[in-house]
């Protein structure tokens, strides 16, 4: 294997051959390949799986031909092709078809190439239409590692660059499971600015194949760094069982259930049970692949930003940088408040393609936890221990003189239950907006990631003097708008936040954000 | 019962030419709405369907008469850090984004916007519910802002 070109030319040739995906660092700024398992697990399974199907159909000709037998069974094409004498024609046709395939998975294989310098990640792929895809390392939003449950039995995962944009991610699919998580690592430590050469003597023990896979399969989801970082949150299962089951849809699922006994009970049909056997291996389904995603959930602190680990089959591992987070909700539903549970959900520039711990979006970093749990996440997340605290405080507060300000008496018109404790506080780097009696919601948002602040008036809240005030960030799960706030003090928020975001985002150096702290190398 | 007011300087207002642009733009439209819903009385004879084009048409008459109103009530400043604009006289909007935040300047003009010599220019953030579009703007001054909150937002850059 020849070296490639030098990383700064502006389009490499295409022509110069790669180097596997195990061998050494990857991000040496020189063209790799990925892992040689990747056709067989983009696409390779389903064409054993034809071939399978096609073998187990014809069976029972073969049975036929070697025992003999009445040969009177339904046209199929099988016989067909053997009664007109096509068969060497047919098969030829399929061996043919198979080197093709096998040819263009390798081909698609052996073009497939990436390469990380100390600026950008960059992926070449495609055999006619070619691609090329740049992504900036100081615009990384969170790198993911997904492992799909036959990928990892092979040992490969899937490594994605997260940048912010839709359908903007930079997908490296797949790699040696230790070399992803080794990529990762040596990416974070590029893209987080210390320049500092990451160290890549972690020789891997080699001991026997299958003895490495059942390692892998067995390890935690967070272990890729030497010192290990532990999970702050333990998800006990019977907790993760209540939450799923104690929500909105479970009060659905009950009501039509309800339903259907109602109905067959007045018609005394039934049969009627049978219409509703699909809906109900849908709603099992779901609950069990929430169950499944969120069994393993973990969350720990690296030096690289947040690391949220979920699945128990397949796994996925998404590491936050410092200051992606664009911003922060802790939510309580109704049914959750007897149990004490919480959930926090935040926003991100980013889209992943794999999904989170109950389906949606990776917006979830904690998908249920007590009060504790929500404190050990938020010192992940926001670092600062006064801003904490006010969260904890704002969280279970009635209202009242709580480091909030909270909505005049007059709002009560037109927030019925929560004008108490529906405000406001201003922190050096942060808003947060407190919402909601029943449902409980607290968002915060870093000044440093606003995209703009408004304020609204309507006609209604003109006359109660009243005003909204929204801070718009990226899109995602969290709204941060709170409204009915006393239009004298909105007005004088407004102008607060709008010059505090301005002071705090020329302050901010997250993208790169071991610039700031020189003293604190790669561990 | 006051409308907000910020405690800010002079508000730079749109052409008042962009009146006409509103008008038109409102008549048209309540025009198809109110036809549009005007046909299930002609068609079907009962006269009391007619309540709601007639509903419908007052408040459009209402929505014209303001019109002069309304896009005085436009304005837009340039601070040292951010641009503020406001909108809406019964529903007030007023957004500050700062300039490092922008991420592009679209100016775009319509049919009667060229009539008139007027152009709109839209400020874009990463968060789409930002929306802040400054319509009504004479051809040069237009050209003019967006160079100026180009050079600006260059010289505050910052991450997303």
């Amino acid at each position: 294997m020849t070296e490639a070109g030098p990383p700064s030319e502006a389009l490499p040739p295409e022509t110069e051959p790669a180097k596997g995906a195990g061998a050494g660092r990857l991000a040496d700024g020189e063209w790799h390949r990925l892992h040689p398992a990747t056709p067989l697990l983009r696409g390779g399974f389903a064409l054993v799986a034809i071939l399978g199907v096609i073998l187990v159909n014809l069976r029972d000709l073969w049975i036929e031909i070697i025992i003999g037998g009445p040969d009177d069974g339904p046209p199929d094409p099988f016989r067909w092709v053997l009664e007109h004498d096509y068969a060497l024609p047919v098969l030829g046709a399929i061996a043919l078809g198979l080197i093709l395939f096998i040819l263009g998975f390798y081909a698609s294989w052996r073009m497939h190439t990436f390469r990380i310098t100390d600026e950008l990640v960059e992926v070449r792929s495609g055999i006619l239409f070619r691609t090329n895809r740049r992504g900036r390392l100081d615009r990384i939003q969170g790198i993911n590692i997904v492992r799909p449950f036959l990928a990892r039995l092979v040992g490969a995962a899937k490594l994605e660059i997260n940048v912010a944009g839709q359908d903007a991610n930079v997908q490296l699919a797949y790699l040696g499971s230790a070399a992803a998580d080794e990529l990762r690592r040596e990416i974070l430590a590029l893209a987080s600015g210390t320049r500092a050469e990451a160290s890549g003597d972690r020789a891997p023990s080699r001991s026997g194949f299958v003895e490495q896979r059942v390692s892998e399969l067995l390890a935690p989801e967070l272990d890729p760094d030497a010192a290990a970082p532990e999970s702050v949150v333990r998800m006990h299962p019977g907790r993760l069982v209540g939450s799923i089951l104690l929500n909105e849809t479970t009060v659905f699922v009950l009501l039509a259930l309800a339903g259907m006994v109602t109905a067959v009970m007045v018609t005394g049909e039934v049969f009627l049970v049978l219409g509703f056997i699909p809906a109900i291996i849908g709603v099992g389904s779901f609950y069990a692949s929430r169950f499944t995603r969120s069994l393993r959930y973990s969350i720990a602190d690296t030096p690289d930003g947040i690391r949220v680990g979920f699945g128990l089959l397949s796994t996925s591992n998404e590491t936050l940088p410092p200051g992606r987070v664009y911003a922060i909700q802790v939510r309580q539903q109704l049914l959750w408040r007897p149990a004490g549970w919480w959930q926090i959900v935040i926003n991100r520039a980013s889209t992943s393609s794999a999904r989170g711990a109950a389906g949606q979006a990776n917006t979830t970093i904690l998908p249920v936890g007590s009060l504790d749990d929500v404190r050990k996440v938020l010192e992940l997340v926001l670092a600062d221990p006064a801003l904490i605290e006010l969260v904890e405080r704002g969280l279970v507060s009635k209202g009242g003189d709580d480091g909030f300000v909270n909505s005049p008496r007059r709002a009560a018109l037109v927030r019925w239950f929560s004008w108490r404790r529906n405000g406001y506080a201003l922190t050096p780097g942060s808003v947060l907006l407190r919402r909601g009696a029943i449902w409980r919601e607290l968002v915060v948002v870093p000044l440093a990631r606003t995209q703009s602040i408004t304020l609204h008036q309507g006609p209604l809240s003109r006359r109660l003097r009243l005003a909204a005030l929204s801070i718009q960030t990226v899109t995602g799960p969290v709204s941060a708008r709170l409204g009915a706030i006393d239009a004298e003090r909105a007005v004088g928020l407004f102008g607060e936040v709008a010059d505090a975001a301005v002071r705090s985002a020329t302050n901010d150096t997250s993208h790169r954000w071991r610039e700031s702290r020189p003293g604190t190398a790669t561990p | 019962m006051s409308r907000l007011e910020l405690d800010v300087a002079e508000w730079r207002r749109v052409s008042p030419k962009y009146v006409w642009v509103d008008l038109v733009g409102v008549l048209i439209f309540g025009v198809i709405v109110v036809a549009a819903t005007s046909l299930p009385g002609i068609f079907s004879g009962n006269t009391y369907l007619f309540t709601i084009p007639a509903a419908l048409a007052i408040i459009f008459i209402i929505t014209l008469a303001l019109t002069p109103r309304r896009v005085r009530a436009i304005g837009y400043q340039l601070r040292s850090d951010d641009l503020l604009f406001r909108k809406g006289l019964m529903f007030q909007r007023f957004v500050s984004v700062p300039y490092g935040r922008m991420q592009l300047v679209d100016i775009n003009r319509g049919p009667l916007d060229r009539a008139l010599g007027l152009s709109e220019l839209k400020f874009v953030t990463a968060a789409a519910a930002t929306g802040v579009v400054i319509p009504g703007l004479p051809e040069g001054d237009a050209e003019t802002l967006r160079d100026e909150l180009v050079a600006l937002a260059e010289s505050r850059r910052a991450g997303l």
